[in-house]
């Protein structure tokens, strides 16, 4: 992994920070242990810790997270502690009680219960998964004590730009920049269900499934992929070639989803372009590379989110 | 005679209302014709003479009306959503059912005497969420999504400051409402931003010889045998095939066409403390929404009357799967096992 060259190159302004959001998969301890070992040393800013897709899943406990907080914060990164997006028991709302009374580090809310908690007095990131649409929402989050938001998967250029203009001071923008999106969640467990087990007794079926396991239709599309509870995109999001619009749109951080090989690749390619150090078509060829799967950024483009606009639309 | 439970229909036009009504809706659920509900479909909905004359209709009869605002207010188009909520309180509705945190503000503060529900596309699926919203803007009753066991339902309403409405019959979502983008990730338009799912407009069906195809905006969601009965190509309820699995060939990976349908339940559900059974379905016709409220009405006040002695007739069952999805029916995440 190449060293950190920041190169804040316009006085006044801040540089586009990178972020690196909750691991969305089911990895074994020492995966993670070692994932979070070569983030720390990587150019990325924000690091969301935290399982946010399914509560059974327990390979690292509470003591594990703080350890890797404690140790990315070490080397510099503002870490957040994500908290899980479908909330359905007294456990969870357990657990999500002691992550926002952690004490030490910001929480990102994904669900109302989240807010509910933080909202008397702390500051949060408002997650993906909380819907803001509009500037008068956004306005309510700023009053709740939101200080950074992350825009629904779904929005594009033009609802951005429009919230950009009206947000209110203080409030920092975090748009999805790459990774698998995260575009439904369901009570059912999918990867169970593929293997013909009930959730209750799911074996941990998604462990083996270190990127999710591939949907595609009947005439070889690649359409989704399931993640336990959760279904992502079949295509990887990629938005490096939009980067001078979302710098022209003062969007304050760009969110990299993790992937089991190739991040560092990723993060490396990203910093650059934020740096103005390459070329955006031959970022978007080499990030393409590193990922097994097309790339999308429909969404950003206000069509289908599946769709991959590739010529540059400014 | 126990403790009544609400019976809320869907009324996607004048005549299912009257028709809703009619049949022993104790309240009916319906929106303006434009895209600040989530059933934004062509040829349904009300203009603003219909809904006075649909509100009318319902007083009159002693039903009460729920005026679905469920939608996320697009940035920059803001006051189409707030002239609805001015209007819906200016006609007298009972109820506004909302989604967006935003307008609950704007209602609470504006019209501090309409009464709010919190929609399922809210997706509150735990009691210290449906507090956050009961304590910020005072919503009086919670729909939850369909992602709920029935111990879950009963430890929501434990624990909740609200009424809590469920669904009863129709549509099954497969995922939480209000957090699904499928729909736009496939066709660029979704429930919560234009109150559409996998929408008509996306929908293609081919015929070769051999098969039929359905696809949503190119996307082959599902292929049919000759003589095998076909159904709308909801993208969540298409044959796909995983890779890496035990099988690789095609299935029903998210969910297979079908309907929910808690009939088999409703002792249970009555006394776990629910206000209301919700009906899905104010895309369907008059007909449907008739045959539907009569079943679950006869369902209601035999199951309200002797708890202990209910158990759903097999004729109800029969009518209510003749309309499902895929002539078929299942509890859905109430029934543990379906998860």
């Amino acid at each position: 992994m190449t060293a950190p060259s920041r190169s804040d190159s316009t006085p006044g302004t801040v540089a586009m920070k990178l972020s690196l959001g909750p691991i969305q998969y089911f990895w074994d301890r020492d995966t993670v242990m070692q994932f979070y070992g070569r983030v720390a040393e990587s150019p990325v800013d924000i690091v969301y810790l935290g399982e946010t897709v399914c509560a059974k899943r327990r390979a690292l406990n509470a003591a594990d997270w703080l350890d890797i907080a404690a140790h990315l914060a070490a080397a510099g990164k503002e870490v957040v502690l994500s908290t899980l997006v479908l909330v359905e028991a007294a456990s969870e709302l357990s657990r999500m009680r002691r992550i926002v009374d952690n004490g030490l580090y910001r929480v990102e809310a994904n669900d109302m219960a989240a807010v509910n908690m933080l909202c008397s007095g702390k500051r949060f990131v408002a997650g993906p998964h909380i819907n803001i649409y509009n500037g008068e929402t956004l306005r309510l989050f700023a009053d709740l004590g939101a200080f950074r938001w992350i825009p629904p998967l779904e929005l594009g250029r033009e609802a951005v730009a429009a919230l950009q203009a009206v947000r209110p001071d203080g409030m920092q923008t975090e748009v999805f920049a790459f990774g698998r999106l995260p575009l439904a969640f369901s009570a059912r467990c999918f990867t169970a269900r593929a293997h013909g087990l009930p959730k209750d007794s799911c074996e941990f079926r998604c462990a083996d499934y270190p990127d999710g396991m591939e949907l595609e239709t009947r005439d070889g599309q690649q359409f989704l992929a399931l993640n336990g509870i959760q279904v992502q995109s079949g295509y990887t999001a990629n938005l490096v070639r939009e980067l001078p619009t979302l710098q022209a749109l003062k969007v304050d951080v760009l969110r990299l989803s993790p992937q089991s090989r190739g991040m560092e690749t990723v993060i490396d390619w990203f910093r650059r372009a934020i740096d103005g150090n390459v070329d955006l078509d031959e970022a978007a060829r080499a990030l393409g590379d590193a990922v097994s799967t097309g790339p999308c950024n429909g969404f950003w483009h206000g069509v289908a989110g599946m769709d991959w606009l590739s010529e540059f639309v400014p | 005679m126990n403790r009544r439970l609400e019976l809320v229909c869907p009324a996607g036009s004048l005549p299912a209302l009257r028709v809703a009504v009619d049949h022993g809706a104790d309240a009916v659920y319906l929106g303006f014709r434009n895209a600040t509900n989530a059933r934004n479909f062509a040829g349904l909905n009300f203009d603003d003479g219909e809904m006075r004359r649909g509100i009318q209709y319902a007083h009159e009869r002693g039903a009460r009306v729920f005026l679905a605002l469920n939608t996320y207010a697009r940035a920059g188009q803001w006051s189409d959503w707030t002239r609805a909520a001015d209007l819906a309180a200016d006609l007298g509705v009972d109820a506004v059912i909302l989604a967006d945190p935003g307008l609950m503000r704007y209602c609470s503060e504006r019209h501090p005497e309409l009464r709010l529900h919190l929609s399922v596309q809210g997706s509150a699926t735990n009691p210290e969420a449906i507090a956050f919203y009961a304590h910020q803007f005072g919503v009086q009753r919670v729909v939850l999504p369909r992602v709920l066991s029935l111990n879950q339902v009963r430890y929501v309403i434990s624990n909740a400051p609200v009424e809590v409405e469920v669904f009863g019959f129709g549509s099954l979502c497969v995922m939480v409402e209000g957090r699904c983008a499928l729909s736009s990730y496939v066709t660029g338009e979704s429930p919560n931003t234009c109150g559409v799912c996998s929408p008509a407009k996306a929908v293609r069906w081919e015929e070769t010889g051999s098969s039929r195809r359905s696809r949503l905006n190119g996307v082959l969601i599902d292929v049919y045998a000759p003589g095998e009965s076909a159904g709308y190509p909801t993208l969540c309820k298409g044959r796909f095939i995983v890779r890496g699995g035990p099988d690789a060939s095609p299935a029903y990976a998210l969910e297979e066409p079908t309907s929910l349908n808690v009939l088999a339940i409703l002792p249970e559900l009555l006394q776990s403390g629910i206000a209301a059974i919700k009906v899905e379905g104010r895309q369907r016709s008059p007909a449907y929404v008739g045959q539907v409220t009569r079943v679950l009405r006869a369902a209601l006040d035999a199951c309200m009357r002797d708890p202990s002695g209910y158990a759903p007739r097999p004729e109800w069952v029969a009518e209510l799967d003749r309309l499902a999805e895929g002539r078929q029916h299942t509890l859905g995440a109430i029934d543990r096992a379906w998860q």
